[in-house]
């Protein structure tokens, strides 16, 4: 069960505002973090905290195919996404590097900034505390559930190899 | 047997499968593995904590540094570094490096790397671009490069697709970017999510394959997962004498469904521009002309092509850039740069005011090569225009084609090069 604080933003958060281009020098996922969401948010990247969640609404993760975003995301601490929908190259990026993210449009929308919220992965019930709602996630396809589980793109890439 | 689009053809055929479904979730064989000098480090570190020592094929894998190239600084300098070794120890010769690169998207087309038919991932969201020439082709992040350079393979959920019906003749100084930004005003930048947009109409036969190209490599701003067109004489000409591999020419089955169709008449079109901070903001330039710019940036893997730069001189030749204006130039390839070298376009260029840059994708993501400070709005050919895209949070970008961007470079504003 992950449970924190929700940071709250818009429809499109697209990956230049995620981690702007200007630190893709770096692939240290402690140096991405450092810059996450800076663009938009100067005092995301300092105030959060290990185990909050973040919520966006449509398209969250649009633009570039840089995986640095998703995992700047992660290292900053952050346990979740939950979105209204995802752009692909994001949500295959999120999935590959095994990091949990949520499709939910009611969600999205009802969820506000500040929120305590918790979420069971696994049923992809997510609970805001702070409201006392509750709403179900869309399950993952048993294919994509595999990746997971298995930890990732290449553990599952390895076990099909058989290497 | 239900039927299917161009893209799940070339899907079921790289899958092994008689035929596939919009949402079927396949392992398809890949005929090309891209990456670039900021995403390829990435896919490294992955390959190698994974365990993985070789490659599945080194020839089937292509590496362009083009990102911050030639280095920008020290940590970029290390990114190409670690990138050029990993070519080196696994025996991968299409590496493009300082003197042989160009921007990756003009650069594989021209190289005859990629063509018809073909199932190709990149590590670069712009590699759709490929659908130009009738290849199912599109962006991954580096964990899915690793796993591509690892087995050959990878996942994909097949899409459902959007017709676009292109008919009619464009304008003058109408070109496949006025094509392709319109399109996303109209559907918006998640109006193809996960989708495909397969191009269709007698239109096609109006647009040349540098338009074509430009238009694919928009897909994704879109929010598309490819975009498409068919193989007709034109890419049939363009592949001739570069590909080597034999040509697998795919065509939609006439019973194929379409989540929607969109009709474009080509010559109902105007030059369109698109405003801060989304591409889906869409104006004429009629409607955007008079807005003040201090930059202009002409070239990107979406107009950088000969033809880009041959509209661009059409106008510029013989003019002066605006006080206050900066004009970069940027080529897409050495060919490219060449050839605009022995037509004499990059005098023209220099004589106009232009600064002239070796193939880069440089200032398109705010890397280098003419980043914006607050304040500063400029009008490019490249991409995207989000919040900081190419500098400082406080800067803008407007999209439009080098016909656009070259009229509003002498005009020192957003100008209409119909109204030269």
């Amino acid at each position: 069960m992950l449970k924190g604080k929700v940071w709250k933003y818009g429809d499109n958060v697209d990956t230049d505002v995620i981690i702007p281009a200007r630190y893709l020098n770096s692939t240290k996922a402690e140096d991405l973090a450092q810059h996450c969401m800076e663009d938009i948010d100067k005092s995301f990247a300092s105030e959060v905290k290990k185990g909050d969640i973040m919520a966006g609404g449509w398209n969250f993760g649009c633009g570039s195919s840089r995986e640095h975003a998703p995992i700047a995301i992660q290292a900053s601490g952050v346990s979740c996404v939950i979105a209204a929908s995802f752009a692909r190259i994001f949500y295959r990026n999120s999935i590959n590097i095994g990091f949990p993210i949520l499709e939910c449009p009611q969600a999205a929308e009802a969820i506000n900034a500040g929120d305590i919220v918790s979420v069971d992965t696994a049923s992809g019930i997510i609970t805001d505390e702070t409201t006392g709602e509750t709403f179900e996630a869309k399950a993952f396809p048993p294919f994509i559930e595999n990746i997971i589980n298995k930890g990732g793109l290449l553990p599952y890439l390895k076990e099909k190899l058989g290497e | 047997m239900m039927g299917m689009t161009m893209t799940q053809k070339i899907l079921a055929a790289h899958a092994g499968l008689p035929e596939v479904h919009a949402g079927d979730l396949i392992e398809a064989n890949l005929d090309i593995v891209l990456g670039n000098d900021v995403t390829t480090p990435v896919a490294i570190g992955v390959f190698e904590k994974a365990g993985f020592t070789k490659v599945f094929d080194p020839e089937k894998i292509v590496i362009a540094l083009d990102h911050y190239t030639p280095c920008k600084d020290i940590k970029s300098a290390d990114l190409c570094k670690t990138a050029r070794n990993f070519a080196k120890k696994h025996g991968i010769s299409h590496l493009y490096d300082v003197g042989t690169v160009g921007i990756e998207h003009a650069l594989l087309p021209e190289q005859g790397i990629v063509g018809p038919g073909d199932c190709i991932i990149g590590a670069d969201s712009h590699t759709c671009t490929y659908g130009a020439l009738g290849a199912f082709s599109t962006g991954v992040g580096s964990t899915d490069m690793a796993a591509g350079m690892a087995s050959g393979l990878n996942w994909f959920k097949v899409p459902s697709a959007i017709k676009v019906e292109l008919t009619g003749k464009p304008g003058p100084y109408v070109s496949g970017k006025d094509v392709i930004l319109h399109l996303i005003g109209e559907i918006g930048v998640d109006g193809a999510l996960y989708k495909s947009l397969e191009f269709t109409g007698d239109g096609i036969a109006n647009l040349t394959i540098d338009d074509r190209f430009t238009i694919a490599n928009m897909a994704i701003e879109a929010g598309g997962k490819n975009g498409i067109f068919p193989v007709d004489d034109v890419v049939c000409e363009y592949i001739k004498g570069r590909f080597n591999r034999e040509p697998v020419v795919y065509e939609a089955d006439e019973d194929a469904e379409y989540d929607q169709v969109v009709r474009i008449d080509l010559s109902k079109l105007e030059p369109t521009v698109s405003l801060p901070h989304l591409p889906s903001n869409t104006k004429t330039v009629s409607e955007a002309a008079g807005m003040p710019i201090q930059q202009v940036v002409i070239g990107s893997c979406t107009n950088g092509r000969i033809s880009d730069l041959r509209i661009a001189d059409s106008i510029l030749k013989g003019k002066k850039i605006a006080d206050g204006v900066r004009c970069i130039v940027i080529p897409a390839t050495q060919r490219i740069y060449l050839q605009a070298l022995k037509e004499g376009l990059i005098e023209d260029f220099i004589n106009a005011g232009c600064a002239v840059s070796t193939p880069t994708c440089g200032p398109c993501l705010g890397g280098h090569m003419g980043v914006m400070a607050a304040s500063e709005r400029a009008v490019t050919t490249t991409n995207r225009n989000f919040v900081g895209r190419m500098g400082d949070t406080k800067s803008e970008v407007i999209l439009a084609s080098p016909a656009v961007a070259a009229a509003s470079a002498l005009a020192g504003c957003v100008a209409d090069p119909r109204a030269l």
